[in-house]
């Protein structure tokens, strides 16, 4: 294989006058935290109010909480993208479809609201699953104090059911973060998408995603660590799973 | 204080757990629930809180129908105390918080009323240094006081006892007791599903004895354990006063 070795390109000048190649990597890293951030949000919002109907006794409740996993997890996350970018504009009415094509940062939004929504069905399982794991007792001590349902969510199943899912919750950050890359489909020129345009600019496709792994590696493991010092100031002592 | 008339309760189509299960529970009484296991005792007394919704039949506590749909229950569930038997303390809080969270966010008591009230019944429990432990930190005989003296923080009109000792080592039996004792002697009204058969002997002015879903025996203590007039609760007392 004759392949020329050139570490260094990162510091060259890019063909579209943004600065260096290393610019573009590092903007493409920017706006892959920053889709992943909002990802993760949108996934811990819905994915806590699903993860809560799917606890909850009504029948009802249950049933969308069940119906909206099925729905989010059941698909593939390229398929959901292309579902949000191409194909819910024509299914809309014609003025509201030309205004979501148009909409600036479209692959932006689109990606951000799709994995996070694809991740929310993953972290309304798991909270359904920890606050499952909780004694029976729990929620009846809370109703027996006069609490009301709500309540009892707020200030006693929840506070322990998140201390219990932690460990799985980062693995779900984790996947958010990674994720994102599949928004190269839909025109995001992200982490992933800027390695690609470097390569080929550059035609080197080892060192551009050379540094397109080290980035991604970087940002997870900041997850990793962060995740863990939550983890630790949280932890309950004396408590089995807070050693 | 607490009547309860003619209750009927199924778990599923064909299961019955209590049967046409009539008593009550005067002002400044202390009634003690036993039976076998499986006997319908919890169920009863979880009934009278509405922990546990049954089908025929009514519950009125203080003058207030139990299972009428207009009942706001979070409001008359926290005018009674409930003590279970794995104690159900909430392990994210500390002591003195797990004692002042209904008071704050269902009496609306400010937090150092909540406070103050809740050392004050620490210091009955005897437990004041430990207010700042987590419940994993203490042993099963003082979360249980904990989980009295958190009742209590609601100043309740009565309270309502599952099986308290039940999940205690034989050595710390008696700490709970003692407290439920000096209770009994200050006039709370005490309903109490207990095997302590010295406790009941005590100070129990009526005692009930249930099987099968039953009420097969409810009687003044005295008459209980002199003469009880039914067979099956003969061979109850026989079984377990043997030793």
């Amino acid at each position: 294989m004759n392949y020329n070795w050139n570490w260094h390109i990162f510091f060259e000048p890019n063909p579209t006058g943004s600065g260096t190649y290393l610019d573009m990597l590092v903007s493409g890293l920017w706006l892959t935290i920053k889709t992943a951030l909002l990802a993760w949000i949108i996934a811990l919002i819905f994915g806590t109010v699903i993860g809560i109907l799917r606890s909850l006794p009504s029948k009802t409740a249950s049933w969308i909480g069940f119906a909206y996993v099925e729905f989010f997890r059941n698909m593939p996350l390229l398929v959901q993208l292309f579902l949000w970018f191409f194909v819910l504009p024509e299914l809309l009415p014609r003025a509201a479809g030309l205004w979501l094509k148009q909409l600036p940062n479209a692959p932006f939004w689109t990606a951000a609201i799709g994995v996070g929504l694809f991740m929310s069905a993953r972290v309304a399982v798991q909270l359904a699953a920890g606050i499952a794991s909780l004694p029976r007792g729990q929620k009846q001590a809370a109703t027996a104090l006069g609490l009301t349902l709500t309540q009892g969510y707020r200030y006693v199943l929840l506070p322990m059911a998140f201390r219990i899912i932690m460990p799985p919750l980062t693995s779900e950050f984790l996947n958010t973060v990674k994720n994102t890359s599949v928004a190269i489909t839909i025109g995001l020129i992200e982490l992933t998408g800027q390695a690609r345009a470097m390569q080929e600019f550059s035609f080197q496709v080892f060192e551009a995603f050379t540094a397109a792994t080290v980035m991604y590696l970087a940002i997870n493991i900041i997850v990793v660590t962060g995740m863990r010092f939550l983890e630790r100031s949280l932890a309950i002592p004396g408590y089995i799973t807070g050693k | 204080m607490i009547e309860i008339s003619h209750v009927n309760k199924w778990y599923g189509p064909t299961f019955q757990v209590l049967k046409d299960c009539t008593t009550s529970v005067a002002k400044g009484e202390v009634v003690v629930v036993c039976g076998p296991s499986g006997s319908g005792k919890s169920t009863l007394i979880k009934c009278v809180n509405a922990l546990e919704p049954f089908q025929e039949g009514q519950i009125i506590l203080d003058g207030i129908k139990v299972n009428d749909p207009k009942t706001d229950l979070p409001k008359l569930r926290a005018r009674v105390g409930m003590v279970f038997q794995h104690f159900e303390l909430f392990p994210h809080l500390r002591i003195i918080d797990n004692l002042c969270l209904a008071q704050e966010k269902v009496l609306g008591r400010s937090h150092e009323e909540a406070v103050a009230k809740g050392n004050k019944l620490l210091e009955r429990v005897g437990l004041t240094v430990h207010a700042n432990k987590y419940p994993a930190e203490l042993s099963g005989g003082q979360q249980q006081r904990v989980a009295i003296a958190r009742a209590l923080a609601m100043d309740p009109i009565a309270m309502l006892f599952d099986e308290p000792t039940s999940a205690l080592d034989p050595e710390m039996i008696s700490e709970v007791l003692d407290v439920m004792v000096d209770l009994a002697h200050e006039g709370m009204t005490m309903m109490v599903v207990t095997h302590e058969m010295g406790f009941a002997s005590k100070v129990a002015h009526r005692v009930i004895f249930m099987d099968k879903g039953e009420i097969v025996e409810d009687a003044q203590k005295t008459d209980f354990f002199g003469s009880p007039r039914s067979e099956r609760a003969q061979k109850f007392l026989s079984k377990i006063l043997s030793h």
